[in-house]
This record gives C-alpha cells, structure tokens and sequence, in this order.
C-alpha cells in the first residue's frame, strides 16, 4: 500500500541541468549579435518608406547624421525646427566639416574614401535643409551617401 | 580513513550568472537593420571643368520637379506618383525610337559586346519647401524603373536570371547598360540654379 502511494507521487520531474547550456546558447547569441546603442538620438525620427533599399554594406565605414524635430521633452528648450544631430548633440551645417573629418580619422589609410553617410531624416523634413546638408557634403568630399528609409512592400 | 573528496564547484548557480548575463544582452541589443537608398553625391567642379561640361540634349532630359506644396509635374504637366515609373521607363527604353524621347548611342560593354546605350538623364528638382518624405517616394519611382528595367534585361541575356542574381560582374554590366543618371537642381529658392548630378554606380 505504502510503496503504491509513492509511486504516485513521483511526477515527471525533468532535469534542469541542461538549462545551463541552453541559456549559455542563448547568451551567446546574443553576444555575437549584438550592436551596443553608440549615441543617443535626441531629435524625433520617423524615416520614410521605400520598397527599392539595400542593407548597408559595410557599418564599421558608416556614419549617421539625424535630422527632425527635437524630441518633445526638449521642446521647450529647443523649440520645434528642424535640428541637425551628429553625434550626442544639436549641431549647425558648419559643424559637418569637423564630422566628417573626425570620422574619417578613425578609419584606416585605405578605407578613409570609402567613408558612408547615412542621413537618418524625419520624413516631415523640409528639402531646403537636406539639400544645404548635401552641398556641404560635397564642399568635405564625402560623397558616398545612403538615405536610410523603411521597408516598404512594392506595389 | 577518510576518503578523499575531489573539490567541486558548485554549479548550481551558474545558470543564474548565465541568465543575469543573457538578460543583459538582451536589453541592450539592438536588432535594426538599417536599410538605405545608396547613392553618390558629385564632386564639386572647378571652374574650367565647368566649362567644358558638354549642354545635354534637351530630348535626353525628363524634368521631374516637386513644388512646395509636394505635387509632382513631369516635363511641366501635373502627374501622381504612382505614374512616374513607367513614365520613366517608357522615357528611358524609347522602344519606338520616338524623335522627342532620348537618343541612343552604341557603346562597348564588356562581356556583352557592343549595345545601344540610353543617353537618358532624369532630372530631378525640388523646392526648399518639398517634403522629404515626397522626395523619397520620387526617388523611389525612379529607382523602381530603373531596376525593373535591368530586371527585364538581366532576365532576356542572362537565361531568365533575375538583376539580383547575377554575379558582381555581370550586374556591372547591366548597370554599363542602364546607368543610373539622376541629376538633381539645387532646389528653386536657392538662388544658383547649377545643375548638380548625382550617379551610383
């Protein structure tokens, strides 16, 4: 009687120490895959969307300038145009020169050329803005320039 | 006598400093696959390059200008976006030879010998007002035409191979073909109406 109850029981407890490899798995998944935030972006960004886009090749040669809105808890200190953000700040046109050539210097002698700008620009922006970004790109020889959009289905 | 026990670690808590660490990465990754339009600005010329800069044929340009209020008018007519692509294509291919549609010249491509090259450019202006979200729809027709074209090439040269599966060389080919010329204005209010070209590869 007594041996029969404790048959009953015993459920179908399962090892758990195979969790272990499990997670580590997953830890380094996520390891190998992941991409530390390098900047925080301080101006509203929604990117247009776009059905012909290619990923970016190569990221390490890849620099990104964010314009739009500033985000709304910084509106009162900033108002509501449009800001140019390079790196951790609100920047002018003038301050793409000094970009530029701060992250070409981080580049090595042969992809120093290859440098991509990626323009990260709210859809609400206005062309005169972008285009005054664009000349002054071309004024810095860095020509290689990727307008980052999101995937869109071709119609 | 004492047996003598081998010292252990203690394993149990290794799965906790595993999740700790995973929980970590988790919150700080950041999946975004940034997907973008590539493209190449010109270099700015020199003032005698300017000069010797050849005037493109009138027939070898469709205007495209987006005014400030985001309407689109091609070669001065009012037109929807979803047009602009075969309004493109049918400009660049001219498969009637039409006498107002761009000219083609033969040129020597290599690894398809020598071919009649469109010597179309699709000029693009916009105001300072123009959207950016309007631009990109633009650009985007444009570019639709363009690789539907090489699509459609690729496809009758290459035993029904799609652009995107070819190899580097010959998707270089293809794009000796049916090079992508966009020139972009300065928009309207900029004062110099210089025309600035921009081409990828």
């Amino acid at each position: 009687m007594k041996l029969n109850k404790k048959k009953k029981k015993m459920s179908g407890g399962f090892s758990t120490s195979s969790m272990s490899d499990i997670v580590f798995m997953l830890l380094f998944f996520f390891m190998v895959t992941t991409t530390m935030r390098d900047e925080e972006i301080m101006v509203q960004i929604k990117l247009p969307e776009a059905s012909e886009i290619a990923k970016l090749e190569r990221k390490d040669l890849t620099s990104y300038i964010n314009m739009g809105q500033p985000l709304p808890a910084l509106q009162s200190q900033f108002g509501t145009d449009t800001r140019l953000q390079l790196n951790d700040s609100y920047k002018t046109i003038n301050d793409i020169r000094d970009f530029v050539a701060a992250k070409r210097e981080q580049l090595s002698e042969a992809d120093k050329q290859k440098l991509t700008i990626a323009f990260k620009i709210d859809e609400g922006t206005k062309m005169g803005v972008v285009t005054d970004v664009k000349q002054e790109l071309r004024r810095c020889q860095a020509l290689k320039i990727n307008y980052l959009a999101n995937k869109a289905n071709r119609n | 006598m004492a047996k003598r026990s081998t010292p252990e670690i203690n394993a149990g808590s290794m799965a906790d400093i595993a999740f700790l660490l995973l929980s970590f990465f988790l919150l700080t990754t950041t999946m975004d696959q940034n997907e973008g339009m590539p493209r190449r600005l010109p270099p700015i010329p020199d003032e005698e390059q300017q000069q010797d800069d050849t005037e493109i044929h009138r027939r070898n340009i469709l205007q495209v200008h987006v005014n400030g209020l985001d309407r689109l008018l091609v070669n001065s007519r009012p037109m929807e976006v979803q047009l602009l692509k075969d309004e493109v294509k049918t400009f660049i291919l001219n498969p009637n030879d039409d006498p107002a549609k761009p000219e083609k010249a033969p040129k020597e491509i290599e690894g398809l010998g020598t071919i009649m090259v469109s010597k179309a450019v699709v000029s693009l202006q916009t105001d300072r007002a123009t959207s950016y979200k309007m631009y990109m729809a633009v650009q985007n027709e444009i570019m639709k035409a363009y690789n539907e074209i090489r699509d459609d090439f690729a496809i009758n040269r290459f035993n029904g191979k799609p652009y995107g599966e070819l190899t580097e060389e010959e998707q270089e080919a293809v794009r000796g073909v049916f090079p992508l010329n966009i020139s972009e204005a300065e928009p309207r209010d900029a004062g110099k109406g210089t025309q600035v070209k921009t081409t990828r590869k």
